[in-house]
C-alpha cells in the first residue's frame, strides 16, 4: 500500500509560487483561503531558502485526534481527508497543526468561522459525494487522485522541487539528487509530520 | 582611536571644530572596520568550496533541526497578504494534540469523576444534613429577587457551558458512539454556539454576584472559628458564621478567579489572532479546559451542598426565605444582626409559614 506525502526540495524552490496558483486554479479554493503557499526563509540573507507548504498529510494526524466531531481521518494511502458536512468550524484542527493548514472561509469571531478547508491532495473530499462529482468538487475541489493523477501543484512544479507521490519513491529521488549534487538543506517538515527523516 | 584623539588635542583653537573633527575621524574609523568585519564574515559564510574546489552552495544554507533548537517556530517571508501564513512549521502542535487527547482527558476524568466520587461517600457516610432542632416554621428573609435572579443567570449559564464544553472534550468519546457522527455534529454545531453566546450571560451574572457580594465574603475572623470547628460537619461542634461561611466565601473567591480566568481564556479564543497568535491560542485553551474541569467540580460540590446536602439550604435561593432554626445554626452571627437590626426598625423579624 502506498503512503503518500508530499517533500519540497528546498535547494530547488525558486519561490515561483506556481503551486500555490495552480492549486488555486485546480481546486478553485476560494478567496482568503490558500491551500499552498511558499515561505521564505532567511530572506535576503545568505543561505535563505523557500519552501513551498501545505497539509503534509501527517502520521497520526494531529488535526485528526483533536477533531471534536471527529471528521478528519486518514485514507487507506495516509491522505488526510475531512467531511465538511461533519466538520463544526470549531477551530482545533487549526491549533493543532504543526503547517498551518487547516484554513476557514470566515474570519473566526464568535465561532463563525465556517467549515475548515485544507489541501486534500487532488482527492475530493471525505463526505458522502460520489468521488469525481460536481458536488464533490463544489465543496472540496478536484479528485485527480481518483483518476490515478498526483496533485497538481506537484505535476505543475517547473524545477520539481515539489514532490508528490509515495514516501519511499519520493524520498528515494530525494537522497539521489542529494547525493549526486553534494548538498541538501533536509526534507522540510517531515521530522514533524512523519516522526522520520530521509537520511542521506 | 587613541590616535584620532592626540590629532584633535593638538589643535589649540576651535573647541568645537576640534570635536567636529574627532566625530568625524571616529566614524571614518568604525565605519570602515564594520565593512571589513560584514565583508569577513560574508566571504567566509558563502565561499566554502567542497574537495574538488566547486563552491559549495549549501554551505550556510538553513537547516530545519536547526532552526527548531534555536526557535519553537520557524517563520519567513511570504508573498501573500495573510501574513499569519509566514510562518511555516510550529511542531508545538503536536504536544497541544497530546494535551487536547490524553493529558486533558485524563485530568478532566479523574477530577470530575472524583469529585462525583468524594461528595457520593459524603451522601453515605455523614448522611444529608439535617435542622437538628427541626423546623421552626418561622422564616427568615435571606436573598432577595435580584440576587436570586443573579445567582440563577450564573447558574444556568455555567450548567449550559459546562456541558457543552464537556462536549468538545469528552463528546466523541461518550456522545459519538451512542447516537452516530450526523446526530453528534448538528449537536455539537448548536452546542459551540450556544457556548459562545452563553458565555456573556455567565459573564453578567458573575459581575452582578460578585458587586453584590463581596463585602460580604470579605474574610472575617469568625471563619477562623468556622473551620476550627469543622465547618459545620461535625454534628456536635457549632461553626459560626456571618451572611457567608467560610466554605461559602471560598467558593466565591475561587469562583470569581476561576470565572475571570475562563472568560479572558474564553474572549481570547472567540476572537482569533485579534490579541494572540497559534501559540497563546493553544496556552488560552490549555488555561480554559484546565481551569473550566476544576472549576465544575467546585460547583458540583456548591450544588451537592446546597440541595441533598443540606436540608434548608435550598431555600435560600428557591424562595429566598430560610428557616429560622436553620439559620441559627449555620448563620448565628448574620441571624443576630439581622433580628437586631429590624427590632431597630421596628418590623416583625420573621412569620409563620402559611
Amino acid at each position: 500500500m502506498a503512503r503518500m506525502k508530499f517533500l519540497c526540495d528546498a535547494d530547488r524552490c525558486i519561490d515561483c509560487n506556481a503551486c500555490v496558483t495552480a492549486c488555486k486554479n485546480e481546486n478553485e479554493v476560494p478567496w482568503g483561503i490558500n491551500r499552498r503557499r511558499v515561505v521564505t526563509i532567511n530572506d535576503g540573507k545568505p543561505g535563505e531558502r523557500s519552501v513551498s507548504m501545505a497539509c503534509m498529510h501527517c502520521t497520526d494526524a494531529p488535526c485528526a485526534a483533536v477533531c471534536p466531531v471527529k471528521c478528519i481521518f486518514p485514507t487507506d494511502d495516509g491522505i488526510v481527508l475531512h467531511s465538511k458536512d461533519l466538520c463544526i468550524g470549531c477551530g482545533y484542527c487549526f491549533y493543532a497543526c504543526p503547517f498551518g493548514a487547516p484554513q476557514y472561509p470566515g474570519v473566526g469571531n464568535f465561532g463563525s468561522r465556517g467549515k475548515m478547508d485544507k489541501c486534500t491532495y487532488c482527492a475530493g473530499g471525505g463526505g458522502s459525494e460520489a468521488p469525481g462529482s460536481a458536488e464533490e468538487f463544489r465543496k472540496y475541489g478536484s479528485n485527480r487522485f481518483g483518476e490515478g493523477k498526483l496533485p497538481m501543484c506537484a505535476e505543475m512544479c517547473s524545477t520539481k522541487s515539489l514532490l508528490a507521490g509515495d514516501g519511499e519513491v519520493i524520498a528515494e529521488i530525494y537522497k539521489e539528487r542529494v547525493l549526486k549534487r553534494g548538498y541538501g538543506s533536509g526534507a522540510w517538515g517531515w521530522m514533524t509530520a512523519y516522526h522520520e527523516d530521509v537520511a542521506v | 582611536m587613541s590616535g584620532v584623539t592626540a590629532t584633535g588635542d593638538g589643535k589649540p583653537n576651535g573647541l568645537k571644530t576640534a570635536v567636529a573633527t574627532r566625530f568625524a575621524r571616529a566614524w571614518l574609523v568604525v565605519g570602515a572596520v564594520m565593512f571589513l568585519a560584514i565583508a569577513g564574515a560574508g566571504s567566509t559564510a558563502a565561499e566554502q568550496f567542497d574537495p574538488d574546489g566547486a563552491p559549495n552552495p549549501d554551505a550556510s544554507s538553513v537547516h530545519e533541526q536547526t532552526l527548531l533548537r534555536q526557535a519553537p517556530r520557524i517563520e519567513g517571508r511570504i508573498d501573500i497578504p495573510d501574513v499569519k501564513a509566514g510562518v511555516l512549521i510550529q511542531p508545538e502542535g503536536r504536544e497541544w494534540d497530546y494535551f487536547h487527547e490524553v493529558t486533558l482527558r485524563q485530568v478532566g476524568a479523574v477530577v470530575i469523576l472524583g469529585m462525583i466520587a468524594v461528595l457520593a461517600l459524603g451522601y453515605f457516610v455523614l448522611g444529608r444534613m439535617r435542622i437538628s432542632a427541626g423546623r421552626s416554621g418561622w422564616k427568615v428573609h435571606r436573598f432577595s429577587a435580584f440576587e436570586r435572579f443573579s445567582h440563577w443567570l450564573t447558574a444556568v449559564s455555567f450548567v449550559i457551558l459546562g456541558l457543552t464544553g464537556l462536549n468538545i472534550t469528552f463528546g466523541n468519546i461518550l456522545l459519538l458512539p451512542v447516537i452516530g457522527p450526523e446526530a453528534f455534529s448538528d449537536l455539537s454545531q448548536a452546542a459551540k454556539y450556544a457556548h459562545n453566546f452563553t458565555s456573556f450571560a455567565f459573564v453578567i451574572g458573575l459581575v452582578l454576584i460578585v458587586v453584590m457580594w463581596i463585602k460580604d465574603n470579605v474574610p472575617r475572623k469568625v471563619d477562623i472559628d468556622w473551620i476550627k470547628q469543622g465547618g459545620g460537619f461535625i454534628r456536635s461542634k457549632h461553626a459560626p458564621a456571618g451572611r457567608f461561611n467560610a466554605g461559602e466565601k471560598m467558593v466565591f473567591w475561587l469562583a470569581l478567579a476561576g470565572g475571570a480566568a475562563v472568560a479572558v481564556s474564553g474572549y481570547l479564543l472567540l476572537f482569533p489572532f485579534y490579541a494572540t497568535d497559534i501559540a497563546e491560542m493553544q496556552a488560552a485553551q490549555i488555561v480554559h479546559a484546565v481551569i473550566a474541569v476544576l472549576f465544575v467540580a467546585l460547583i458540583l460540590g456548591h450544588i451537592y451542598i446546597g440541595t441533598l446536602g443540606m436540608e434548608g439550604a435550598f431555600e435560600a435561593m428557591g424562595t429566598g426565605e430560610v428557616d429560622l432554626n436553620w439559620a441559627k445554626e449555620h448563620h448565628d452571627v448574620w441571624l443576630r444582626d439581622q433580628l437586631t437590626e429590624k427590632d431597630r426598625a421596628g418590623q416583625a423579624t420573621t412569620r409563620p409559614a402559611e
